[in-house]
């Protein structure tokens, strides 16, 4: 084996293979500046392999091979590397290696030479000639020189022209002309489109919107750049265009890039506690026995628990047939703990299949009380009584009405839970096909079932009630139709107002979208998203009834809530019975609109246009 | 309870599904059969219990007699034919059974003897979730 040179002041002090390799290298630094470059990681390799088999006695036929470096650069490296392979297994120095491979790797990656190469200049320059042959330092060298590249990319500086590559294509994003674009729907018949360009495009796209004045090209409005957008992420996320639409007015364009990405992935499975059964340590304990890798949900749960994996089916285990938890979604802990039911209530679920929130609000009441579960769907009661139980619900009656039969069937509950039908959005992850088959009819057919289900609660609760009056609306969509607006609506058509979920996180709701203002309280209503929250899209709304009157008049737009003492007065002279409360209230609202002309056009006016109230 | 029962009996009947909870059903012969869903109520007050050794735990769930290779322990003094819960060595309540054979033939059987006949098991709740009631 050819022994690369060792150091020719060995004669002086005899330095171990590492300093001796450490020295030439600083000496080829000194000497030569990118020449060096090779060489060193050769010469550095060369020398260590030489010092390591043969100490001394070679050291003199390596001397003279040393002498010409530069010339023998091509030669030294190759045997450099030659070296270094019978030099990895003999020593065990892992920071040698890491030099070693350093020289190496660099080579063959041109773009990092003039930063290493700069970096080591930098090195040398501060250091000096220390002859420090600790390992740390090898290893510092190596993070400096990453460091000092990093640095210089950030700094855009003109060493190298490969290193602005990157730069250059994100400013060259070119819009493509329609005609391009039509070119592509020809060619997305015969082939498939290429994600990747696809996504490649959606990124540079962004780019281009956020800093729009900057990077836009001229001529090109920012309307054909959103345009282009919606068709790409249309496309890559398999989204209707009209669901896209309605999520770029919902979000802005960083957040919708991670809200779709959430989307693509499935939430974790998290499981709720039967306190009534069990407690969270004890379920925790017996299920990790079972073979469950879990953890507590969050500060804000005492009895959710989230499963990362598991050995067995987490629907099948004997804690789970006994009752002592219920695989639920962390999202649907949410309005429950809104709710707040206390012991010896009555409440009403208004849709509760399959059965989840019930349950939550059995155990939060201990059993005591009674619970009306209602559904308007008799397959899924099914599982609801199952359920009930399975988890030793006892105080609960399950019905199968309308929901918007409420009042007229039983009434005077303490307090409502409304888990809406609606159409899904929120949870995508979960059901794929809604990002498809959801249009403007549908979101509008349930916006208007769930304004009539939300009358229908509010009038089922008994203001009076000396521990509640309190209904909970939520929904497990994003739609400002389905959630600000119906609220709204309630706010205006009943004596209810918001007040506090209760729940310390979550984004607030809107109080304004587009060319709708809604009254400034929706507030204190709180909004999930999957890519924020790592839950379930989820609306929750808390109202509170302060008079069991139906407000038969609209003299002006002034939401109930405001008008709360003026309109008491007047309205307790037409205050109906509780029970033919609903019947009155269709009646009202048909006679508002006719003796009032000047009332209907007000409210004809699409947009709920009112001042803001401070 | 009986208020529930006030409750109850203002949904019209054709929308009431389920007051309360459902013990288990009249038979065509006016023999009454409890089912799982009295298993909370049950367990409390049973005298007999069966323990059932965690292997033999998924079998009675699924809805098999218990071997004698599969019992844990037994109560003393158990009757032939007594009304039994089953339980797992976790004290979690599986189910209930009869007994087949008397605390001290049971001692003397061959392991692949029954020893409690199967009634009904909270596997029940996944398998025929229909039928429940």
């Amino acid at each position: 084996a050819a022994c690369l040179p060792a150091e020719p002041e060995t004669g002086k002090k005899k330095l171990s293979s590492h300093g001796r390799r450490r020295a030439a290298k600083r000496r080829l630094i000194k000497g030569s500046g990118p020449a060096g470059r090779r060489p060193l990681g050769g010469g550095g390799g060369g020398g260590g392999g030489g010092g390591g088999p043969e100490p001394t006695g070679e050291g003199e036929r390596a001397k003279a091979k040393k002498i010409q470096p530069k010339g023998n650069h091509v030669e030294l490296s190759s045997d450099g590397e030659v070296e270094e392979g019978s030099w990895e297994m003999e020593e065990d120095g892992s920071s040698e290696e890491m030099v070693d491979d350093y020289g190496a790797s660099s080579s063959e990656e041109e773009e990092l030479l003039p930063i290493e190469k700069a970096a080591l200049k930098q090195k040398s320059d501060r250091e000096g000639l220390s002859e420090d042959d600790s390992e740390e330092e090898e290893e510092e060298e190596e993070e400096e020189a990453e460091e000092a590249s990093k640095q210089k990319m950030g700094q855009k500086e003109e060493e190298g022209p490969d290193l602005q590559l990157n730069l250059d294509i994100d400013e060259q994003f070119k819009l493509p002309t329609s005609e391009e674009i039509e070119k592509e729907d020809i060619l997305f018949i015969s082939e498939p489109p290429d994600l990747h360009v696809i996504h490649q495009r959606i990124q540079g796209n962004m780019e281009v919107l956020q800093d729009f004045v900057a990077k836009r090209e001229e001529g090109r409005s920012r309307q054909e750049y959103l345009a282009l957008l919606r068709r790409d992420m249309a496309a890559y996320y398999s989204y209707s265009d009209f669901l896209l639409t309605k999520l770029m007015d919902i979000f802005p364009l960083p957040e919708l890039i991670n809200f779709l990405e959430a989307n693509e992935v499935p939430r974790p499975v998290t499981i709720r506690t039967n306190t009534l059964k069990t407690r969270r340590r004890d379920l925790a304990q017996a299920l990790i026995n079972r073979g469950v890798n879990l953890d507590p949900l969050g500060k804000w749960s005492k009895t959710g628990l989230v499963i990362y994996d598991s050995t067995v089916p987490i629907g099948a285990t004997p804690e789970y047939l006994a009752g002592h938890y219920m695989l639920q979604g962390a999202s649907s802990l949410l309005p429950v703990m809104a709710l707040a039911p206390q012991e010896n209530e009555r409440i009403l679920d208004m849709c509760c299949a399959p059965g989840g929130k019930t349950s939550y609000i059995a155990q939060l009441m201990r059993n005591t009380g009674m619970i009306l579960a209602n559904d308007s769907s008799a397959e899924r009661l099914r599982s609801v009584v199952g359920n009930l139980h399975r988890l030793g619900v006892t105080n609960a009656v399950v019905s199968n009405c309308d929901g918007r039969q409420f009042p007229k069937v039983v009434g005077g509950f303490d307090r409502v839970l409304l888990d809406a039908p609606c159409s899904g959005t929120g949870v995508i992850s979960k059901d794929p096909a809604v990002k498809t088959n959801k249009d403007e009819s549908d979101i509008l057919r349930c916006a208007h079932l769930q304004k009539e289900l939300i009358l229908s609660a509010i009038d089922s609760v008994n203001a009076a009630s000396e521990t509640g009056g309190y209904i909970v609306y939520c929904t497990c969509s994003i739609m400002v139709e389905e959630n600000e607006w119906v609220v709204d609506y309630a706010l205006k058509k009943r004596n209810v107002r918001l007040v506090a979920t209760g729940l310390d996180f979550g984004k607030e709701g809107f109080t304004r979208f587009k060319d709708r203002r809604f009254h400034p309280s929706l507030k204190s209503t709180r909004r999930f998203y999957p890519h924020t929250h790592n839950m379930d899209g989820f609306f929750i709304a808390k109202l509170k009834k302060f008079s069991n009157a139906i407000p038969q008049a609209r003299k002006d737009e002034e939401p109930a809530a405001e008008a709360a003492a003026p309109s008491a007065v007047p309205n307790t002279v037409m205050e109906p019975p509780p029970k033919k409360k609903k019947l009155e209230g269709s009646k009202a609202d048909k006679e508002q609109k006719l003796p009032q002309p000047a009332l209907k056009k007000k409210r004809s006016l699409q947009a709920q246009r009112r001042p803001l109230k401070a | 309870s009986e208020k529930l029962l006030k409750l109850a009996a203002s949904v019209p009947r054709e929308s009431l599904v389920a007051p309360g909870t459902c013990f288990g059903k009249f038979t065509k012969s006016q023999k009454f059969r409890l089912s799982v869903t009295a298993l909370d109520f049950l367990a409390p007050y049973a005298k007999y219990k069966v323990w059932v050794k965690p292997g033999s735990e998924q079998s009675f769930l699924y809805g098999n007699h218990v071997l004698k290779s599969g019992l844990g322990r037994i109560t003393e003094s158990t009757a032939q034919y007594q009304g039994v819960v089953v339980y797992s060595m976790a004290d979690v309540p599986l189910g209930f059974g009869v007994a087949a054979k008397s605390t001290q033939e049971c001692r003397k059987v061959d392991p692949l003897a029954i020893v409690v006949f199967h009634q009904a098991d909270v596997g029940e709740y996944v398998r025929n979730e229909d039928t429940l009631t």
